[in-house]
């Protein structure tokens, strides 16, 4: 993976002394809050409902075993023994203490992490595909292009007060693990018609209150024009965006106000200008870069000993058939370790469990890990022969649940467990939801299907594109939960449609297994999936499965 | 016609550490609500609101929130107030768990 040069690590301890001094004067009172604020924010710092919180960044979700010790070290030593993985494949710390925050970041510093542009109108972390570099669907490795994305971002003048944040997709396979479509910039690489490298770019894409899939405005952009192209879409969302008003800043807005004809000419213009000023430098760089996400030197060994396990072990067959993907190379498998187990919170995992979880990149897994965007960590260059053996290391500290891409693999933002801005408590309803199907038994019968919740109309949980979306509100001083059904964040993205009037919280659980319990009255087949047979039926059976008692009622 | 005032508390979280707090009518901060000053004049709200934010190197972001009466002192109404009196739901920590030990 990629080290920092000499740059990047004098940049990030000069700001690490910087904010070190920022907080000192905050406590002496030198600094007022409202100076602290913003400077707090810019280094991922938020005063939360309970606590502080510090959001670290892990650049396109990449992770050395090294790295995901120190954050456990963090955990214990300044938090409460765990993180929270996120749906930008970020961590976060719950419960750190302001006068402490200093010697995390120092603690972060030396593992060639930090938490800068983890909040703000800047580019944020470029996510990217959690399967990147080991997926047997894929054209190439985006993760050097990523990086190349950090780094230019990273503190670029022109670009640190956008009208509003700024999030940044990229995929490198034709199956869209990285919700592409619902980014301000998504990219997805493909190749042209004499077989070069490129990307389709996408912009405007973005949930939240006003939720969009992105345009596409280049079909084909060759690989060498990136970051000109990408400074093109910053450049003009930096003029037309507006400033006015915070629910209209973001770029989707720009582009449904302007018309992708016109937006699109825009950004052609403006890079007809950057292009012929990015001399080649970017492309010398990236070349250095790609030298540090080269493939690891795989293994060439039997696999006999998995296929004898996979058929004589159930519980390790059930885990296999769902937590493996298939990776480029046939002896070899992507781990997904599901930080799902029933009952527990989406996305956090212990301190121990890090340290497994390093342990086992570090014996298995050639020193790399990956956080998804649905708060898994991901393995992802295993050899089929060791699958066991992490399977069994995994099941002794609860991170061997066999539920990948099943009903209770939830995506859950904090909710108003913990966020400030949230109307309605969303972790909760994902671990009785968990525990219901696990009590019902019925969800390796139910198949692939995911449920995402929001505790608030922003979407962290990207509940637009669950194929089940719960999206928690305050109506009348009480928590009300809508459903939204049909949305999917794959290639084929749509934004999920208002089932009708939303459900209190005890009555959330039971209305998602009506809808459950109706697809599978419902489906053609076992094979059809909810998403399917949502597509291939619509609202209706669902609509008459969640309100139909009540409407028998209300007649009564 | 203005409508009927609302009782309030003063709350804010903690500079160093976050915490949530109440303004107390001897002008200290509690992290028990119920020993919260209920304030039932208008007036006399933003009088205390003013106190409560002019101390920056206590607290941070204080507002008035609604509150009731109740046996042991002031309730908060809304549902937001009353996690905030705890902590989250999903585990033993916060105030929850610090103020039993």
């Amino acid at each position: 993976m990629y080290s920092y040069s000499d740059f990047d690590e004098s940049f990030v301890r000069a700001r690490v002394a910087q904010f070190t001094d920022q907080v000192e004067r905050r406590l002496d009172g030198s600094l007022t809050e409202e100076e602290f604020r913003p400077l707090r924010l810019m280094n991922g710092l938020y005063l939360q409902l309970h606590a502080y919180m510090l959001r670290v960044a892990i650049p396109y979700g990449t992770i050395s075993p090294h790295q995901m010790r120190q954050l456990a070290m963090i955990a214990d030593t300044y938090d409460k023994g765990y993180g929270h993985f996120t749906t930008r494949q970020n961590i976060q710390f719950n419960w750190p203490k302001l006068p402490d925050v200093p010697a995390i970041l120092s603690a972060l510093a030396d593992v060639e992490m930090h938490a800068i542009q983890t909040s703000g109108n800047c580019v944020r972390n470029v996510t990217a595909d959690h399967f990147a570099g080991a997926a047997a669907d894929e054209i190439e490795d985006p993760r050097p292009y990523a990086e190349l994305l950090r780094q230019w971002s990273t503190d670029h003048p022109e670009f640190q007060f956008l009208p509003r944040k700024f999030k940044i997709a990229i995929t490198g396979a034709p199956n869209d693990r990285a919700v592409t479509r619902a980014h301000d910039i998504g990219l997805r690489m493909v190749k042209n018609a004499v077989g070069d490298s490129g990307f389709e770019v996408m912009v405007g894409g973005g949930l939240g209150r006003t939720p969009m899939i992105a345009h596409t405005v280049r079909d084909f952009l060759p690989a060498a024009d990136l970051l000109p192209y990408v400074e093109a879409v910053l450049s003009v969302y930096n003029t037309l965006g507006r400033r006015d008003n915070k629910y209209k800043a973001r770029i989707k807005i720009t582009v449904h106000e302007t018309g992708k004809e016109e937006i699109s000419r825009m950004i052609e213009d403006r890079f007809a200008e950057l292009r012929p000023l990015f001399g080649g430098a970017d492309q010398a760089l990236l070349d250095d870069i790609r030298a540090a996400f080269a493939p690891p030197a795989f293994r060439n060994a039997s696999v006999e000993a998995y296929d004898a396990f996979y058929k004589a072990d159930p519980v390790f067959r059930a885990w296999a058939d769902t937590n493996l993907a298939a990776h480029r190379n046939d002896q070899y498998a992507i781990v997904t370790i599901s930080v799902k187990a029933h009952g527990q919170t989406p996305g956090d995992a212990s301190s121990d469990q890090m340290r497994v979880m390093a342990d086992l990149a570090e014996r298995y897994g050639h020193n790399d890990l990956r956080i998804s965007h649905e708060q898994n960590v991901i393995l992802p260059h295993v050899h089929k022969s060791d699958l066991p053996a992490i399977h069994a290391t995994l099941a002794q500290v609860g991170l061997a649940t066999a539920n990948v891409g099943l009903i209770s693999d939830i995506i859950a933002c904090p909710g108003m467990d913990y966020c400030a801005l949230a109307t309605a408590r969303s972790i909760p309803i994902a671990t009785q939801i968990a525990d219901r199907f696990k009590a019902l038994d019925l969800e390796h019968e139910i198949g692939p299907l995911k449920i995402k919740i929001s505790g608030c109309i922003n979407a962290c949980g990207h509940h637009h594109v669950g194929h089940i979306g719960i999206l928690g509100l305050d109506r009348a001083g009480v928590e009300n939960y809508q459903i939204t059904l049909g949305g999917d964040g794959s290639e084929t993205a749509a934004i999920g449609d208002k089932t009708g009037p939303g459900f209190a919280y005890d009555e959330i659980v039971p209305a998602v297994e009506r809808i459950v319990r109706a697809y599978l009255s419902v489906r053609d087949t076992q094979e059809e999936t909810f998403l399917q047979t949502f597509r291939r039926l619509g609202m209706d059976p669902f609509k008459a499965a969640l309100y139909e008692t009540e409407g028998a009622q209300d007649a009564a | 016609m203005s409508r009927r005032f609302t009782a309030k508390v003063v709350t804010a979280n903690r500079l160093r550490e976050g915490d949530v707090v109440y303004l107390t009518a001897d002008d200290q901060w509690t992290q028990h609500h119920h020993e919260a000053e209920l304030i039932e004049d208008e007036a006399h709200a933003q009088m205390r609101l003013l106190h409560a934010s002019a101390q920056k190197l206590l607290i941070v972001g204080a507002y008035l929130a609604d509150a009731k009466a109740g046996p042991n002192g002031p309730e908060p109404v809304h549902f937001r107030e009353a996690f905030r009196t705890r902590g989250p739901s999903n585990y033993d920590h916060g105030k929850q768990a610090d103020l039993r030990a």
